[in-house]
């Protein structure tokens, strides 16, 4: 037998890092959106009449809590490649639940926990169905989407419940002191920090990450699929339920239509904040960005004039180019590398591509090597 | 080096001279080069990562050249899609075929070209009789109206070459696929590729095996590293000689296991069963011990790993770990009484493509690595390096895509996941399946020395050479029951062969 096996002597070492850390921090589809936040917001401020005026701030952000709130949990639902289309449900549910039992009687703090039980068992119904039974959550959250709005209307018919307290009522509009920043957005930023750490620094957030990128090898690999999304699902209905308490404080109102169709504004903002609608791919960052430049942008056209309908087809041509932009993106390049070997191979040079293209162009061909199989 | 190919004065079927492709950065095919002629079977081989699969692609028209010419019957085509060389003649059928699991056999044979009558309404009774010509063409036996969905690997291959027939094509590339066929479905196979050749078709035969290679093929055409290294016709050439040539080096093709302490019994396997999988399995495993599953494809080796890691259910019996028995159906108690499971279909169970080299091989230790109940970028990539290392992982960085990674170094990111887990048992279904040859005995090696250090291995191979060399004890599976039993001193590959195709009861 010959020296078959070269003995191993030697010891690798790797670098960490393909690309120098400020490019992976900013030369990021996130950092994209949170560019554009930021110029909107300049733009905006510019052109339009009053909208620099911190007034227009408060209420920009009082009018977005709700989706902000509920995007979280979404990121992640969406991450390991399911959907949750029930949010705004569960919103118009837990507003009825806190309502009607204010009204029963119920002190407020007792009121707010029934509604967030009340979120958390709707949330668990969703996932029941789609871990344990098996079902699309598409399919079974547009189930619930009308089986939990129709609960919300049928309990509370078209009347409201209203003469909440004035001291939580303020409390839900009121300001940090000194600030045009409404208070509501301190308990966004605790939930922000706690879901944020959840997602991309923990071994939970690592599984929800390899679900959405290959379920079957998390599962080989010890990741309890069914568990995680069930927790998911359930988060997604008590963070539901506790936008639902803060939408019905911040109007007075707790009414069984409250929030109808916000769910597509919250997976709108998610899907525009880079997370793929495939699963596997997100950041928390570009979902709140996200969702503020959906807000800034509804908010400046409003400011100046423009109808609802505009705004609607705004957002939407937004989403829909959102959508496509990676795929646009990935076949631009390829088309362009495709070019250069042609050019290349005329002038009968192999083509050695720069080796700073490595990165953008490795998931290109790993999407054509997937048609391949 | 040359990148001649010897010419002949006929027009060849396909010819390819200097073809280069790179993924960014990453040069997959440097130099490529192939005649194929007609009324022959051509072999391409190499080691993984030498540039083949990327060389069929270029022709399958899934990727584009950059450098180079490519030939198809004297003219020079470029190809920007899948759907125009299979227009000009050229069939692509792949390891694992892609069929629609829910249309029929013919329906999949027509796909998006069935013949129609009156009104633009589909004539069945037409493509039916078609099939059925194919089929005794072929002289393989299926019935043409039952669903794909069901089919083994090998009865799926034979949907694909008859579309590739009905197709008129006369260039037939076949991508390693024997790799999941049992021995007498290869008999098949072949006798389907050697009449195709007689009616004056080109094939390409992809293949680690070299037995099979010489058997079948009349050229073989060696690549290494991305680069032509040559082609001889297959009488002038010897194993020895092709196993020079893909490497460069010589290399004893196994690496016997070498003599461990065997210990306590590790793993205790009583009275399995899973209704229509697997039957009344009992084994053990000792520290140190190395305990092969041989049998046929299809035996139901697979399915009593995946149930005793607990990746699937079963519906009586026990798996104990040092005497403690394990929740059922429960990969995480499995794991965390530390069995280890390597499995066989690596690109979807074993590693996320999609996901990076270090959190590939973090992910089942990813809570072992928290501090403070959080994961710290340091801490990752440092066990991610120390596990790569040691297995000598080859990739650009860490943070590189393991789906950019050739076959063998993906299943030592595999390896390297669940050594990392320190487990007790390791499980390891098919460790070298489309890897190549250098790599084959790295892994060979790593798993003596695992063993060595006192692990218990259940090993699941398919090939013969393996098992007989790695194995302490091999246990035959046949029809889902353990068959045999048979010690290293005794295991021939006559006597394995024998119990894993007689159903007869053995005494273990």
């Amino acid at each position: 037998m010959s020296n078959a096996v070269a003995e191993r002597t030697t010891v690798r070492t790797y670098k960490n890092y393909s690309r120098p850390w400020w490019q992976r921090a900013f030369l990021t589809r996130e950092m994209a959106i949170v560019a554009a936040v930021i110029a909107v917001y300049i733009v905006a401020a510019i052109m339009v009449p009053n909208f620099a005026a911190p007034i227009t701030l408060t209420y920009l952000m009082l009018d977005i809590a709700a989706i902000l709130l509920i995007a979280l949990p979404m990121t992640m639902i969406i991450i390991t490649g399911e959907i949750d289309l029930s949010v705004a449900s569960v919103v118009g549910l837990s507003s009825v639940a806190f309502g009607t039992l204010y009204q029963a009687g119920w002190p407020i703090p007792l009121a707010m926990l029934a509604a967030l039980v009340a979120g958390a068992i709707a949330g668990f119904i969703n996932g029941f169905l789609v871990t344990v039974v098996g079902l699309p959550s598409l399919a079974v959250t547009i189930g619930t989407l009308a089986l939990f709005r129709g609960l919300a209307v049928g309990i509370l018919g078209t009347t409201a419940v209203t003469g909440f307290p004035d001291t939580w009522t303020d409390l839900a509009t009121s300001k940090i002191p000194g600030t045009p920043i409404p208070s509501v957005m301190v308990l966004f930023v605790v939930l922000a920090i706690i879901f944020a750490l959840v997602l991309h620094a923990t071994p939970f957030g690592r599984g929800v990450f390899a679900i959405g990128q290959s379920s079957e090898a998390a599962r080989f690999s010890g990741v309890r699929v069914e568990r995680t999304k069930l927790m998911l699902f359930v988060a997604s209905g008590t963070i539901a339920a506790l936008a639902g308490i803060y939408y019905t404080l911040r109007y007075g109102s707790a009414r069984g239509d409250n929030a109808t169709g916000l769910e597509l504004s919250v997976i709108a903002a998610v899907l525009l904040g880079g997370v793929s609608i495939f699963g596997g791919r997100g950041a928390l960052h570009g979902v709140i960005a996200g969702v503020f430049l959906i807000g800034i942008l509804a908010s400046a056209l409003r400011l100046a004039n423009v109808t609802s309908d505009v705004i609607n087809i705004i957002t939407g041509t937004l989403l829909v180019i959102s959508v496509i932009s990676p795929s646009l993106l990935a076949w631009a390049r390829s088309a362009r590398a495709r070019q250069r070997g042609r050019r290349e191979s005329a002038g009968g040079t192999p083509a050695v591509t720069a080796a700073n293209q490595a990165s953008p162009d490795a998931p290109a061909s790993a999407t054509q090597e997937k048609e391949a199989q | 080096m040359s990148t001649h190919v010897p010419t002949s004065q006929s027009t060849p079927a396909l010819l390819l001279e200097g073809v280069s492709k790179s993924f960014g950065s990453v040069v997959a095919l440097k130099s490529g080069s192939l005649r194929m002629e007609s009324h022959s079977i051509h072999a391409l081989i190499g080691e993984n990562g030498a540039g083949k699969s990327t060389l069929v692609k270029i022709i399958a028209g899934v990727h584009q050249r950059d450098a180079g010419t490519l030939e198809f019957a004297g003219e020079s085509v470029d190809f920007s899609n899948t759907a125009q060389s299979k227009d000009a003649g050229i069939a692509v059928i792949y390891q694992e075929p892609t069929l629609f699991p829910d249309l029929s056999v013919t329906e999949n044979i027509f796909m998006g070209r069935q013949p129609t009558k009156g009104f633009r309404g589909i004539d069945r009774r037409a493509m039916r009789s078609q099939v059925k010509e194919l089929f005794s063409q072929l002289g393989v036996n299926l019935d043409p109206d039952r669903p794909t969905r069901g089919l083994s690997i090998a009865d799926q291959q034979i949907v694909e070459i008859a579309k590739a027939i009905s197709l008129d094509a006369r260039v037939l590339i076949m991508d390693e696929p024997t790799a999941a066929l049992s021995g007498v479905e290869v008999e098949r196979l072949f006798k389907v590729a050697r009449s195709l050749r007689d009616e004056g078709r080109a094939l390409l035969f992809i293949s680690h095996r070299f037995d099979e290679v010489f058997d079948l093929c009349d050229t073989v055409t060696i690549m290494r590293d991305g680069e032509y290294v040559a082609t001889t016709p297959i009488e002038d050439t010897s194993v020895d000689d092709l196993v020079r040539q893909m490497v460069g080096r010589d290399v004893s093709t196994l690496f016997p296991k070498e003599p461990a302490e065997i210990g306590d019994e590790v793993l205790v396997v009583d009275g399995l069963n899973q209704r229509g999988l697997f039957h009344d399995v009992s084994f053990s495993v000792r520290s140190g011990e190395i305990v092969a599953l041989a049998g046929l494809v299809g035996a139901g080796r697979s399915e009593i790993a995946r149930a005793v890691f607990g990746v699937d259910d079963y519906e009586s019996g026990s798996v104990s770990v040092n005497g403690t028995q394990l929740r059922k159906h429960n990969p995480a108690a499995a794991m965390n009484a530390g069995i280890a499971l390597v499995p066989e279909d690596r690109r979807n169970q074993g590693v996320i493509l999609e996901s990076s080299v270090a959190r590939n091989t973090t992910l089942a230790i990813r809570r072992a690595l928290t501090r403070w109940g959080l994961l710290w970028p340091a801490a990752e990539n440092k066990a991610a390096a120390t596990w790569a290392s040691r297995l000598e992982v080859k990739t650009s960085a860490l943070d590189a895509q393991v789906g950019t990674l050739s076959g063998g170094n993906q299943q030592k990111v595999v390896l390297a996941k669940w050594l990392a887990t320190d487990p007790k048992v390791l499980i390891v279904d098919e460790p070298t399946r489309g890897i190549d040859i250098g790599t084959k005995s790295e892994v060979h090696r790593d798993l003596s020395k695992l063993a060595g250090q006192g692990l218990a291995i259940i090993m699941i191979s398919s090939e013969l050479p393996e098992v007989l060399g790695m194995a302490d004890r091999v246990l035959v599976v046949h029809e889902g029951r353990i068959t045999a039993e048979i010690d290293r001193a005794d295991a021939t590959p006559e006597s394995v062969m024998f119990a894993a195709t007689h159903s007869k009861e053995v005494a273990a």
